[in-house]
């Protein structure tokens, strides 16, 4: 059994059919990349995942588990996070306070513990910073921690976005576009960080990508899509030579 | 310029940053207590009700300024707290026990408000908690066998463990202090826990909290349920003050007295609560001292330009009658807050910050320091 995967996934506005029968797996500690036109359906499909939108049929699972159903605030406490196209973080809270939100599953304690601060609620926040702190490490975000994110650009909000998916120790992480509106020094870092994401932290990656150099740097296998449907699925190189693939990108 | 250098996870943990912050507020908190020695009765009746709509300001500063749901309900459970403390004092309960009890049913009842209001977002949240307002105060006027009706309740005087605590005695704005620095310290607490930064995290980004496992529905009921108990606990404490409530103190105007006190304190702070507070409580009696001696200052200043001494008086006359139009007070209140949303956003705090910042970074300060950055459209389309 694999991973994660999705049957048959459809999404339809009325007569439009966002995507349309989509089934594709992935495999623990892959990297998977999916492309395709604009308008292909591809957040439509993370957004289907992290339950933002309802699939009009089919059915996801993960870890042998169906999660179609499942509400989409526990989709994070079972382990799958997310970034998102346009940058989705809390403007006017710090840097911390944003990667602490990303520590928001783990958390424990009673309302009426945090009223009182207790020694446990105390140490659980230690426990916490602790873990951010690994992140922060981890993709070089330093100088920003007391920063707030309305001042900050948006190469580095990209960065924040990502650290706040690591910090909630997710086992399945989708990354929308995460190259998007980064220059080509930090789409560089962005391709060695998802590696190291894959090989130190053991996380598998869902993404959807634009930037075909990052696409090939790092994934393992590529599925294209257009107008919802799957047109091919594959390494990087045998995706790309497909010719259902060049006649949706350049036109037959 | 002050430099922390952060040695341990603690040092972005304590509610105090450095030594400076214990001084500031030992200081100000040793002068709050000795005030009730220092100040005449009329500052110190004045102080108790900075301390009663401060606490309401951090309330309703949990609700709207850090979970962004606005509301324009606070006066209804204001009301909620102080009947039942009114009603509970007819037998005999004590004192702690009806205090409780007031925060406890509020809070209960405003879970229920937060409900219905888990659909509502800007205006329309708004317009569900003037509703809800409305509604209560009917429900006071009308429910007769236990509110009295437009009658309206006396209140008895405060008994804590058999001491009779007059509502103008030093012990009363004493307590009434405790409850408002219990309040603060609370609601410090919760922000630096996962439950204020979940309540943060709706107010930036619903879809993005929903995704990093916040359940929203859940901790939008819980900054509802927390915002009306504290309100319920102040309004104990307001039907004593008072002595007499009725339904007609409990309206609109008040609510919009609240949403003023956090707006011109300043949505991002608890402080801002704090100012607010004082601001409102006092610009009550600095407009009647406006309303009292201006027409005589006007006239006063016309006189001295030569108006001979009939024209002088037709004019004092004339701003008389209409510093004592209806609803002038009204006007007034509107206007600060278009003024304030206008050229203050931050608020009053936020004014304190940049004079704050001003001298520290002098001569080098800029103005853009402040400037609301919003250069990134987020998608509305997820909301």
């Amino acid at each position: 059994m694999s991973y994660f995967r999705a049957e048959n996934l459809s999404l339809h506005f009325g007569g439009l059919k966002a995507v349309d029968a989509v089934s594709f797996a992935v495999e623990k500690g892959e990297i998977l990349s999916i492309i395709g036109p604009n308008g292909a359906g591809k957040s439509s499909i993370f957004n289907l995942i992290s339950r933002i939108y309802r699939p009009t049929s089919g059915r996801i699972f993960f870890e042998d588990q169906d999660i179609t159903e499942q509400p989409p605030y526990d989709i994070a406490k079972l382990g799958i996070a997310r970034t998102f196209q346009n940058i989705e973080l809390f403007e006017n809270a710090t840097v911390l306070s944003n990667l602490l939100v990303g520590r928001h599953r783990h958390s424990t304690t009673q309302l009426w513990q945090e009223l009182l601060f207790l020694p446990s609620v105390r140490a659980n926040e230690k426990v916490h910073r602790r873990r951010v702190e690994q992140v922060i490490e981890f993709l070089d975000l330093e100088p920003y921690r007391d920063k707030l994110i309305s001042g900050l650009p948006y190469g580095v909000r990209k960065v924040i976005e990502l650290a706040r998916a690591l910090c909630s120790e997710p086992k399945l992480i989708l990354l929308d576009e995460p190259s998007s509106g980064l220059n080509v020094e930090e789409t560089g870092d962005m391709s060695f960080w998802i590696r190291d994401m894959r090989t130190e932290l053991g996380i598998t990656v869902l993404m959807v990508e634009h930037d075909m150099s990052l696409v090939n740097r790092v994934s393992d296998r590529v599925i294209a899509l257009n107008y919802g449907r799957v047109l091919a699925m594959g390494s990087p190189a045998e995706v790309q030579q497909h010719p259902d693939v060049v006649a949706a990108y350049l036109g037959a | 310029m002050r430099f922390l250098f952060k040695t341990d996870y603690e040092d972005d943990i304590k509610l105090f940053p450095h030594s400076g912050y214990v001084v500031t507020y030992g200081v100000l908190l040793a002068l709050l207590l000795i005030a009730p020695h220092v100040l005449s009765s009329y500052l110190m009746s004045q102080l108790v009700f900075v301390c009663i709509y401060a606490i309401v300001g951090v309330a309703l500063l949990i609700l709207t300024g850090f979970t962004g749901q606005a509301s324009l309900g606070h006066a209804a459970f204001l009301a909620i707290g102080a009947y039942t403390a009114a009603y509970l004092q007819k037998y005999n309960v004590p004192f702690p026990v009806y205090f409780l009890a007031a925060g406890l049913l509020t809070g209960i009842i405003g879970a229920m408000v937060g409900f219905p209001a888990l659909r509502l977002t800007g205006i329309y949240l708004v317009i569900a908690t003037i509703s809800f307002a409305l509604i209560v105060e009917e429900i006071l006027a009308r429910w007769e066998s236990v509110t009295h009706g437009n009658e309206g309740m006396r209140v008895k005087t405060l008994s804590l463990l058999g001491v009779a605590v007059p509502r103008d005695s030093p012990t009363f704005y004493y307590l009434c202090l405790a409850v408002l620095v219990l309040t603060i310290v609370g609601t410090l607490n919760l922000l630096r826990s996962p439950t204020g930064r979940a309540f943060v995290a709706i107010r930036d980004s619903e879809t993005a909290a929903r995704s990093m496992g916040v359940n929203v529905a859940l901790y939008k009921v819980k900054s509802f349920a927390i915002s009306a108990a504290i309100t319920g606990f102040a309004g104990v404490l307001f039907a004593h003050k008072l002595s007499f409530i009725s339904p007609e103190m409990f309206t609109l105007q008040l609510s919009i007295e609240f949403i003023i006190v956090i707006l011109i304190g300043g949505t991002f702070s608890l402080h801002g609560a704090v100012l607010g507070a004082i601001f409102i409580v006092m610009i009550d009696p600095f407009l009647t001292y406006l309303k009292d001696d201006m027409p005589g200052i006007i006239a006063g200043i016309a006189a001295t330009f030569g108006a001979g001494a009939a024209t002088a008086g037709n004019i004092e006359a004339k701003v008389a009658a209409f510093a004592s139009l209806n609803g002038l007070k009204g006007a007034i209140y509107g206007i600060i807050i278009v003024l304030f949303v206008l050229f203050e956003p931050l608020g009053l705090y936020g004014r304190w910050l940049k004079i704050k910042l001003f001298f520290q970074l002098f001569p080098l300060y800029k103005r853009a320091t402040f400037k609301r950055q919003k250069i990134y459209v987020k998608s509305e389309r997820n909301r």
